[in-house]
């Protein structure tokens, strides 16, 4: 059960927090394999997709090939002469997914209400339990015959009787107004 | 490539000079409804009360209901 717990939990986290730092180095994010996960340098410009953060901190491909690099050059001209798919590929090199893209929708909140519904679920069961074996008896001022003479002696002593309980009591022929 | 270039000055004063009349209508609004719905009518209450209150006949009816503690009913 805790596994299975960890694993959708490691799962969401893998999905969310894909941040590439760079895409052709050996950074591999290994889960709880054989190998050790590389740590990232969170000191560093980190690349992130985020619908606020329009221009990320750093570019998203860092090592350029050497037709890449070529394009880059050719984008420091005027950029009327580029064709659209170099258009395109300059985007993708800076960018890793569009703004399409990172709208897309997810099923993540079907797994979040999901789990606040069996957390709520099982705190449900702790209550009966404490509502068994740990409560104490009932105070006797709850029962009906106590409460009635409770509301008697209230009404004797014109408890509010202006705008409150007494008010509402009419004196005379002993029954609410 | 021509857009106009966007508002960069004034957007407070802007919303408050819309927002703070409005805001001050609506308060006094909420006072004097609170006034006429809740005050005024507590004020007849209290006052219908009291036009009729016999304390002495109350106090009689408490006595007997044996709600004190330094006078009993007439019967004990």
């Amino acid at each position: 059960m805790l596994r299975l717990i960890a694993g959708r939990a490691g799962g969401l986290v893998a999905r969310r927090a894909t941040v590439a730092l760079t895409t052709g180095s050996s950074a591999r994010m290994a889960s709880h394999g054989h190998e050790v996960a590389e740590t990232m340098d969170m000191s560093r410009p980190m690349y992130w997709d985020r619908l606020d953060i329009p221009l990320p901190e750093k570019l998203y491909k860092d090592e350029l090939t050497d037709a890449d690099k070529s394009l880059k050059q050719k984008e420091k001209g005027p950029w009327s002469q580029l064709t659209n798919e170099e258009k395109i590929a300059l985007y993708r090199l800076m960018f890793r997914q569009t703004y399409p893209e990172m709208k897309q929708p997810r099923s993540e909140w079907k797994t979040v209400l999901g789990g606040i519904f069996i957390f709520v679920g099982f705190t449900g069961l702790v209550v009966w339990w404490q509502r068994v074996y740990v409560y104490p008896p009932r105070p006797r001022t709850f029962d009906d015959e106590w409460r009635a003479k409770q509301l008697q002696r209230m009404l004797d002593m014109r408890v509010n009787p202006i705008e409150g309980l007494s008010a509402k009591w009419d004196y005379e022929k002993g029954q609410w107004k | 490539m021509h857009l106009p270039k966007p508002v960069m000055r004034g957007l407070l004063g802007k919303r408050l000079r819309f927002h703070l009349p409005v805001a001050f209508t609506l308060s006094l609004v909420a006072a004097i409804a609170f006034k006429y719905a809740v005050t005024e009518p507590r004020k007849q209450a209290y006052a219908d009360f009291y036009k009729q209150y016999d304390a002495v006949k109350e106090f009689n009816a408490m006595k007997e209901a044996g709600v004190f503690e330094s006078v009993r009913p007439s019967g004990e």
